[in-house]
């Protein structure tokens, strides 16, 4: 259930988030779910890829720092007080977020959670009988 | 009074009678007392009694600043430690400070050395003199405050820093002169009108500004913002600290006090004496020093030499201004900073070779120094607290060192500039 995020580390300046994803569109890798974590100078953008190994390859030809990060995806509802009860569970087994970031199709969310130790969350979750989505099924959203 | 000491106006036999008389006696003591000097002058095949007159100078060894470090802390010390009275230090590759010590007769030359060029920069016991030096191991405080008590001068031993409260003492103590780096004045001039006060306002008449490389454009500001004159002082603590050469109210170049440190231009590259008048890397012997008379230090500073007596009526040797460097040291407000220093950090925290470049600039009339990290494998991780976590770790490590607020960027690989395969290590923006 663990899913193999890219992150990338790019400069706060005008173009490179477009170059990534011309490089990334250009072979035709798609870009299920996103997110940008931004200081002053620099920001990490996190990536869901239909191909991550893929994706490293090419962004790594074309000198960006990138590296592989385990997350895992949750499905919650798209209602009121859905990721609520996500984190009521991992409130109780301990487990800490490092960052997460959400998106949303119809009835569903799907939550993208990066935590120490996934594998913990991962218990945590399932033993909650919450869904967790593969990385296939994200590909395809 | 003109001159501090009559020795200022000497004619040129006088001068090198007296030279000459002195280097032979540091010669013998160094042969005698330090061994680095005595191997030193036994693979060169001469001794002593080989250097008979001041000409017979270019037959020594050269110091470097290296063994100044491979004999830390003492070892070049040409006298019993219960004779020092003194120790400075500068801070070093790796941590490790050069160190100097001085005796009493040093420190009591150091300070008629000091006064001479108070003297000469029309200064005298009934001025007030703000010593704005960092006191400690850096020789700029305590060198300019025991040669301004020597003057006779009332000292003000506020130290570097703190420019509310300069500015304050400025007004209220009634201060003619301060002792700074010329770019901490124009910093406090910029503070002053800042603050709604008129920097021309106050007593002050005269500024001594040294520690770092100033341009007479800087000098023309820094003389019209507070309408004063601005003295140039140059020293190195190797040497002894300021005092080793100094402005006259005529400005064309800093006289050298040679009666004690002779000078010398070489060719950096061959260590051959440059012709006269030539530009070259400043080179200079202590005759007089008790504690550490190095021999033919190289100082890397890159000027040329006039013998011209002065139309001052001084005799000693001037140099010019001090053009460039004959390494890749860098001087940020007044400290001296090695890229090795600052390499041999990153290496640390990265525990890898990123690229690197070192971005000097001059904003506000301060220098700045930037330090761009390319965040490679081995220091970029996915979280941003720990890139937070690296540039700051990266800037304290600086900082304890150096003492100096350096800026850590982390930028994208290969956003740093390769030449012939070596990347470029130094951008300098400040204007020369």
């Amino acid at each position: 259930m663990i899913i193999e995020q890219l992150s990338v580390f790019i400069e706060n300046k005008s173009g490179r988030l477009y170059e990534v994803m011309a490089i990334l569109g250009d072979a035709n890798i798609n870009v299920s779910a996103l997110s940008i974590a931004d200081t002053s100078d620099y920001g990490i953008v996190r990536l869901i890829l239909s191909d991550p190994g893929e994706g490293l390859k090419l962004l790594k030809e074309h000198d960006f720092s990138v590296q592989k990060t385990p997350v895992i995806c949750c499905k919650v509802p798209n209602t009121p007080g859905g990721l609520k009860k996500l984190l009521t569970y991992l409130t109780e087994d301990n487990i800490s977020i490092e960052y997460m970031y959400a998106f949303s199709v119809g009835d569903d969310a799907s939550i993208i959670l990066r935590t120490e130790d996934c594998q913990k969350a991962i218990e945590s979750l399932s033993h909650h009988k919450m869904e967790l989505m593969s990385a296939s099924q994200i590909y395809q959203i | 009074m003109k001159y501090w000491q009559e020795e200022e106006t000497y004619s040129l036999e006088q001068k090198r009678a007296v030279q000459t008389e002195r280097l032979i006696k540091t010669v013998n003591r160094v042969y005698e007392n330090v061994p680095f000097y005595h191997e030193k002058m036994k693979e060169l095949g001469i001794e002593p009694g080989d250097i008979k007159s001041i000409d017979d100078l270019s037959k020594l060894p050269f110091t470097n600043k290296q063994d100044l470090r491979d004999h830390y802390p003492y070892g070049l010390f040409a006298v019993p430690m219960e004779e020092v009275v003194r120790i400075h230090a500068s801070s070093g590759t790796t941590g490790q400070p050069t160190v100097v010590g001085y005796t009493k007769n040093d420190i009591e030359m150091w300070q008629n050395m000091m006064a001479r060029c108070y003297t000469a920069y029309g200064l005298t016991k009934k001025d007030i003199i703000q010593v704005a030096y960092g006191y400690g191991l850096f020789t700029g405080g305590l060198g300019a405050h025991y040669g301004s008590e020597y003057l006779g001068a009332t000292t003000v031993p506020i130290s570097g820093g703190n420019t509310k409260k300069q500015i304050q003492l400025l007004q209220e103590f009634g201060s003619t002169a301060i002792a700074c780096t010329p770019s901490y004045a124009l910093y406090i001039g910029e503070s002053m009108k800042n603050m709604g006060i008129d920097p021309r306002s106050t007593n002050l008449r005269v500024g001594i500004f040294g520690a770092e490389p100033w341009t007479d454009e800087m000098r023309e500001t820094i003389e019209s913002t507070f309408g004063i004159e601005a003295m140039n002082i140059y020293g190195l603590s190797e040497i002894m600290g300021p005092g080793v050469a100094f402005d006259c109210q005529h400005k064309h170049g800093l006289h050298i006090n040679d009666d004690h440190f002779v000078p010398e231009i070489i060719n950096p590259d061959t260590t051959e004496l440059m012709p006269n008048g030539e530009e070259g890397e400043l080179v200079f012997t202590c005759i007089t020093k008790e504690a550490l008379p190095l021999l033919r230090y190289r100082t890397h500073d890159v000027t040329k030499l006039y013998t011209k007596p002065c139309a001052c009526g001084r005799t000693l040797t001037r140099m010019g201004r001090i053009t460039g460097r004959s390494d890749d040291m860098l001087i940020i407000r007044g400290v001296n900073v090695f890229p090795s220093q600052i390499e041999s950090i990153i290496l640390k925290v990265a525990e890898a070779a990123p690229h690197y470049v070192l971005i000097v600039d001059r904003i506000n009339n301060l220098d700045t120094l930037e330090v761009w990290v390319e965040a490679k494998e081995g220091l970029f991780t996915d979280a941003i607290k720990s890139l937070e976590r690296v540039e700051k770790h990266i800037t304290n490590e600086l900082f304890s060192l150096l003492g100096l607020h350096v800026r850590v960027r982390l930028v994208e690989p290969r956003t740093i500039e390769r030449s012939e395969g070596k990347a470029k290590r130094i951008i300098d923006k400040r204007q020369k």
